[in-house]
């Protein structure tokens, strides 16, 4: 590092008076909310100062695509057509790729590649062009690091399988391989043998030109730095992170802990030096980060590293960094990116010091990745180089035991903490294995494996797990072990809480309730503290209102809000960590509560857990209380802060399951009473309140033996949905279609008996799903959108392709819908905000659900009708006339909603829509047709349009004939069709030609495995034969090969025919790409 | 084992070092790795350190030759929590283990945020680790601290052509491994050694304890120096040093700049760097005579990060380029300094 004069780069800035935002689509494994968070803050960033911003997001349930932040917003696919199109229209004269994590940098890096944002005069902003290509391309990365002698893991760029295998045997096994150009590590792995190298390459080559060969690590630390660098050449590490879990393990998969707690002074600061060395050297400008391994044992001692990789752009990690030093990175990103330097950046925490600084923390952050496997049939739970996982929680604490046992609480998982759960639940009997071979429920195998007396030695033999980490669990252990024979007193309560204990795992320990724990707790003192996050360990004083609580302290760093001067304050309950069935659109939910409170000129208080969202953004809320969302944590807030009420019921079911015992512990709840919500949550007093309005329902019940299941479903009639209270892997919810199919899903569940019933209920074939989302006051009616699904009953609502205003309910049903609505809303005497899902056959309704909050489709609904459902819902039950005329059912345009699926990601599940649901995002798109809204939608979605080539295997007899006149529309438009045995018999006697592929178990040619593995296909329509319980082999494995082959795959009857009928559509009207704003 | 400031407040805690009463001025330091540097750091005598990073203790300690100075500088050490636990290759015994053997007393479990805040609010404070109040609070700085930190020999490393006296205040180890080079010989002396008649190229003026005031015989030195036209950098303490022997005055800072993230600009360039930290004193710029100016400024608070004379070769900074603990950013300083001389 040498002093240098002014940089060049200085004079190159020209302020944008436009600039292009490219946002990064549906929430997916690997690239979630975190991506809502930094493109919203650089769009605030940019409208500062005075810049017009263009976004391009299909993702409507985000805040960034929200009125009042860009300027214009576009809801179509990010792809290079849809973008050439908006700058061909609205003529940017800059682009922001860094904003929208790896799809916005690919899509910037094509445009860039092919011209068009030299034809349009479009300038990159931050980090150029070539600098990004040399951290997305693995050789040049390589030769750009050898340049400045920076040591870089082993490694190989292959093009083709049989120069892998090359480099392979050069490096030996076992290899590391790493597909380029993707997101989360997806394609990557260990591998032992040149025989599954050869598989696993062959899959890659499919969706990556490149694929690195590398020098495997495994045991290493492994350690990031999130670094800042202006135009002028001034460069900071702004947080550094160390995963709990060592390499080998994805770092969206690990363990992470802020600051590193077990680097010395020499290792922390030597990775720094080289963090700046590089970036300088590769001409980032903005925000990255760098990937380090670690050596822990060094041969020649001393500082033993390989950097892994570099993110030129906001990730994941930068968001976890961001929330956990306090410091607004993306904001700080797009100032830099305007040319800006660093000194001049005021830091918008302290409000008094600059920007140009390095945070010292006086507390420590954990991340905890949240999976969602058992949401999947055959998913292995084995973690490893490969994303998973679908969120993540940080918790915030003064000792590692504090914050490991807070995360594990802020998961949502049922866990109480690392050990002491309810039940003896978490406890796993096969540890070792497990500890060896990384599950997601492995820290859960650490407990057992302690408390069975493993040595940390031990534990860490087969883990590679620092001994540090490993002995501050151990204390965990250790301390639960002695409170189970000593008497509780001051001194003791302290210590347990201290290490992180709830309420709910002391009363496990001592067999007593929580309710009296706490009474205990308070009688005696011991309370949390608040303390603040004010980015420089208080060294200076700070205007901030980022806050966390602790048992290591004295002192409140804060008053309540009440005391000083504002007595009307309002607390938002978050939603918790994303999981599949509760994503971003519930943080949008939070966002727009906490802006209607704020517009009222009422303090807010945000509760979440969550570090990839936007309501904990530092200038969301009065006071963040970055904390829990435990009833234990919610009520020490409120205890202190005393608010005038609390908001629950736009946080998704985190915050809805809080209302009953917020309720009974006093605390006042806005909008619909607690004991009325719990009157909708509970499945035996609504169905009788439904019995009472006379409105129909599906025939159900609840059993405790598997014998009684059997008997009350052949009096249902087969097929019956089966849902286990408690289950340990597989999905919770299945429809059966047999007796057999009954009995062998109970015995999956881990348990049929009184504590854990099983609900079994008639299944609806070929019903129709509708869904009504409202604002309701003091029990009316205020305003209600009704949408409807495509596929048929049997697809969880939140993996349906949902339309609206819809477009094929009768004008009838629509009424009947709304009267039945609005019997219920009276009963329940709703106030705010409610959904609820009917089951629509023949005109006849029956209602599924009703949830009496937010729901999914409320970011949906609001953007599509213009109407903000949840600012209505705030403001009712803050006691305002909202009542109105609102035009929700005719408009101008429809809407399409689509889920976004991470198959891909989860090795070995099945990619077929079912009743439990398995998408982990949503992105939607508007047209003049359903046909134009429906093509776009799952374009966004990432389903490629086919051109030529196309598989169908549409299962029973009855899919063939619904579906023969899309069939012959399908070759009409040029399709060249593949079919499998059947479904090519079936064709070929309706005289559409095709060609006939045999099935892989028959070994005869051509076999469909062969066509696939060949690359020859563009899309393949697959329909199971029991939409969720197919158990031909064969389907799997077509389907499954789509999804790792990366060939668009359609599984749903009704989806296929909408989707063929807008292909035609779009072929015979020349489409013009109409956007909506 | 408590923690009692000149206030009167009073914190509980449990100890963990040496059972030794101990008095001194209580002082904060916000970095989060290093306690191994830091407590080694001789311009920490007299001074009870608290560190804002609440886990200490992490990676136990290794051998001497990563130490700033042969033995712990610190007065007393207080911290949230101490790690029994440490886990790392290089270490070779436990901090508690070695508190002990420096016969350094240690307290874990109490607020370290609120006791900041009080140090920030209130300025730094005497005070004591003790079980009982002690009947008063020295202060050290009333002492000669520089003269208790600093070696009674002369000591010569290195063989190179140029010849660099360094006037050893309380020098950390570190400094003499930056500036021994092949081209160097490096003659480590003490505070007061009057070194005017050695045969010497330039002058090096260290980092030290306590208000530079106190070192009047060094000042003589330096303005010796000086008047030979040599060229001479300063660090910390001999920032301050050389400020006094310019006629410039020197202050005492509230709660002092102590941690490994403060910023400061260099005034050329306007670049702005990340550096480590230790001082209470600080230099007023407005008292600088015409023919000096300054280098560095501090961007949080804009105090005095540096000076040099406007035409020959004096120069020094506030902040620590030697690093250790801390960032390496300002490196260059050394190598500036000794390019200069070849």
């Amino acid at each position: 590092m040498k002093k240098s004069g002014k940089s060049d780069l200085q004079d190159f800035f020209i302020k944008p008076r436009s600039i292009l935002l490219l946002g990064s689509g549906g929430l997916r494994i690997g690239q979630a909310g975190e991506f809502d968070y930094s493109g919203s803050q650089a769009i605030k960033a940019f409208k500062e100062e005075g810049i017009r911003v263009v976004l391009m997001n299909p993702n409507i349930a985000t805040v960034q695509t929200d009125k009042g932040l860009a300027d214009k917003v576009y809801f179509l696919p990010l792809t290079i057509d849809h973008a050439e199109a908006i700058i061909k229209k609205e003529r940017p004269d800059a682009i922001a790729l860094s904003f929208g994590g790896q799809t916005a940098l690919n899509l910037g890096l094509e445009l860039e590649e092919k011209g068009i944002l030299k034809k349009y005069n479009v300038r990159v902003l931050g980090t150029p062009v070539s600098a990004i290509r040399d951290t997305e391309d693995r050789a040049f990365f390589v030769k750009r690091l050898n340049e400045i002698g920076i040591k870089t893991a082993r490694s190989f760029a292959v093009h083709d399988v049989a120069h892998g295998l090359k480099a392979a045997a050069e490096i030996g096994y076992p290899v590391m391989m790493r597909s380029g150009f993707a997101l989360g590590g997806l394609g990557s792995g260990r591998v032992n043998d040149a025989g599954h190298l050869a598989e696993r390459l062959k899959e890659a080559f499919a969706s990556s030109p490149q694929v690195l060969i590398e020098e495997y690590l495994a045991g290493w630390k492994e350690v990031e730095y999130e670094v800042v660098r202006d135009s002028a050449d001034n460069c900071t590490t702004v947080c550094n992170m160390e995963n709990f879990d060592p390499m080998g393990v994805h770092t969206g998969e690990s363990i992470v802990v802020a600051p590193s707690q077990t680097l010395s002074n020499e290792e922390y600061h030597r990775l720094r030096e080289i963090a700046i060395q590089t970036i300088r050297h590769i001409g980032i400008v903005g925000e990255c980060n760098i990937q380090y391994a670690l050596n822990p044992n060094p041969p020649a001692g001393g500082v033993d590293y390989r950097v892994i990789e570099v993110n030129a752009r906001l990730s994941r990690s930068s968001a976890l960094a961001s929330k956990a030093t306090g410091y607004p990175l993306a904001a700080v990103a797009a100032k830099l990116a305007l040319g800006h330097t660093l000194p001049t950046i005021q830091n918008a925490v302290t409000k008094s010091t600059t920007a140009c600084f390095e945070p010292a923390l006086d507390y420590l952050v954990l991340k905890m990745p949240r999976w969602d496997l058992t949401k999947f049939e055959n998913a292995a739970s084995r973690i490893g180089t490969e994303m998973k996982s679908v969120g993540e929680v940080m918790a915030i604490g003064r000792s590692f035991e504090e914050v490991l046992q807070k995360a594990i609480r802020c998961l949502n998982i049922g866990a109480d903490g690392f050990t002491a759960n309810r039940n003896g639940n978490f406890k796993i009997d096969d540890y070792d294995e497990q500890i060896q071979n990384p599950t997601t429920q492995r820290v859960f195998a650490i407990a057992e494996a302690l408390k069975q007396g493993m040595t940390i030695q031990e534990v860490h033999k087969l883990s590679g797990i620092d001994e540090w980490f490993l002995s501050k669990l151990k204390n965990i252990i250790a301390l639960e072990k002695q409170t189970r024979t000593k008497k509780f007193d001051a001194e003791a309560l302290r210590s347990l809480k201290k290490a992180g204990f709830s309420d709910l795992q002391l009363a496990t320990i001592k067999k007593t309730t929580h309710v009296k724990i706490r009474t205990l707790r308070k009688k005696l003192g011991v309370t949390p503290v608040i303390k603040q996050i004010d980015t420089l360990a208080g060294e200076f004083p700070a205007k901030t209102n980022y806050l966390y609580l602790t048992y290591h302290g004295t002192e409140h760093d804060i008053v309540p809000s009440g005391s000083v001067g504002h007595p009307m304050s309002y607390v938002v309950l978050g939603s918790g960590p994303y999981c599949i069935g509760s994503s971003v659109e519930f943080d949008w939910a939070c966002v727009q509560a906490l802006n209607t409170l704020r517009e009222k000129k009422y303090k807010t208080i945000m509760i979440n857990s969550n570090p990839e969202t936007v309501s904990t953004d530092y200038d969301m809320s009065d006071r963040l209380y970055f904390d829990e969302l435990t009833l234990e944590r919610v009520l020490d807030i409120i205890d202190f802060e005393k608010p005038k009420g609390t908001i629950i019921s736009t946080g998704g079911q985190i915050p809805n399951r809080l209302a009953m015992p917020l309720h009974e512990a006093g605390v006042a709840i806005l909008g619909t009473k607690a004991t009325n919500i719990d009157k909708a949550e509970d499945r035996h007093i609504f169905s009788k309140l439904l019995d009472t309005l006379q409105v129909d329902q599906p025939l159900w019940t609840e059993i405790t033996t598997a014998k009684a299941a059997a008997k009350k479903a052949a009096e249902f009639g087969y097929p019956v949905l089966v849902r286990p209270s408690y289950v340990l892997s597989g999905s919770a919810m299945s429809v059966a279609y047999d007796e057999a199919a009954l009995i062998r899903f109970l015995k999956r569940a881990a348990d049929v008996s009184e504590k854990h019933p099983v609900v079994v209920s008639k299944f609806i074939e070929n019903a129709r799903e509708i869904e009504i989302d409202g604002v309701a006051k003091n029990g009316e009616l205020v305003i209600y959108a009704i949408s409807e699904h495509v596929e048929n009953a049997g697809t969880h609502s939140g993996d349906a392709t949902v339309v609206l205003p819809p477009q094929r309910t009768y004008l009838e049903t629509i009424r009947r819908a709304k009267t039945i609505t609005k019997k219920i809303i009276h009963a329940l005497k709703i106030t705010g905000p409610f959904n609820i899902q009917f089951l629509a056959k023949d005109n006849h309704l029956q209602v599924i659900e009703c949830n009496v909050r937010a729901s999914r489709s409320f970011p949906f609904v609001s953007k599509v009708t213009g109407y903000n459902f949840i600012d209505m819902a705030v403001r009712a039950m803050l006691g305002e006339d909202v009542s109105g005329e609102y035009r929700t059912v005719d408009l101008d345009y429809v809407a399409v909603k689509s889920p976004q699926f991470s198959y891909g990601r989860i090795k070995g599940a099945d990619p077929v829509g079912r009743v439990e649901m398995a998408s982990t995002g949503e992105v939607a798109c508007f047209g003049d047709s359903f046909s134009e809204a429906l093509l776009l939608s799952m374009q966004a979605a990432g389903v490629r349009i086919p051109k030529k080539n196309v598989l169908v295997a549409l299962g029973k007899e009855e899919n063939k004939i619904k579906l023969l006149t899309s069939m012959r529309e399908l070759y009409n438009m040029g399709f060249k069709l593949y079919a499998t045995e059947h479904t090519a018999e079936f064709l070929k006697n309706h005289e559409i030609p095709c060609e006939k592929v045999f099935k892989i178990s028959s070994g005869k040619d051509p076999n469909v495995l062969d066509l696939i593995e060949r690359g020859k296909l563009d899309f393949i329509i697959n329909i199971p034969t029991h939409a969720m319980t197919d158990t031909s082999k064969d389907g799997f494995i077509i389907r499954r090969k789509a999804v790792d082959m990366n060939i668009p795959l359609i599984t749903n009857r009704q989806l296929a025919e909408a989707f063929i009928t807008a292909l035609a559509e779009a072929r015979t009207t020349s489409s013009p790409s109409s956007v909506r704003v | 084992m408590k923690l009692v400031l000149k206030d009167g407040s009073v914190y509980e805690g449990k100890s963990f070092g040496a059972d030794v009463p101990m008095t001194g001025e209580v002082v904060f330091n916000t970095g989060m790795t290093g306690y191994v540097e830091t407590l080694t750091d001789p311009s920490y005598a007299g001074q009870i350190l608290v560190c804002t990073y609440p886990l200490q203790g992490n990676y136990g300690v290794p051998d001497k030759k990563f130490f700033e100075s042969n033995k712990i500088q610190v007065s007393g050490l207080v911290v949230s929590e101490y790690s029994e636990e440490y886990s790392h290759f290089d270490a070779q015994k436990s901090l508690s283990a070695w508190l002990k053997e420096c016969s350094v007393p240690a307290i874990q479990g109490v607020d370290t945020r609120a006791i900041t805040k009080k140090l920030r609010e209130h300025g730094v404070m005497l005070g004591a680790l003790a079980e009982r109040l002690p009947g008063k609070f020295p202060d050290p700085n009333d002492g000669n601290l520089v003269a208790q930190v600093s070696p009674t020999k002369k000591k010569v490393y290195g063989n190179g052509r140029i010849k660099i006296i360094a006037i050893d205040c309380g020098m950390k180890e570190n400094i003499v491994r930056s500036l021994t080079r092949k081209e160097t010989t490096i003659i480590r002396v003490p505070w007061d050694y009057d070194f005017s008649k050695e045969k010497y190229d330039a002058l090096f003026i260290s980092n030290g304890p306590g208000d530079p005031a106190m070192c009047q015989k060094t000042i003589e030195n330096i303005r010796k120096a000086m008047n030979a036209n040599k060229p001479i950098l300063g660090i910390c303490l001999g920032n301050q040093l050389l400020a006094h022997a310019a006629n410039a005055k020197t202050y005492k800072l509230k709660y002092g700049h102590r941690g490994q993230n403060q910023p400061c600009i260099e005034a050329d360039s306007k670049r702005c760097y990340i550096t480590s930290q230790n001082h209470g004193f600080a230099i007023d710029g407005k008292t600088l005579p015409k023919d000096w100016e300054v280098w560095f400024t501090n961007a949080n608070d804009g105090s005095n990060e540096g000076i040099r004379h406007k035409t020959k070769p004096w120069r020094a900074v506030q902040f620590h380029p030697e690093a250790s603990p801390g960032p390496t950013d300002t490196a260059w300083i050394f190598d500036d300094f000794i390019k200069s001389l070849i």
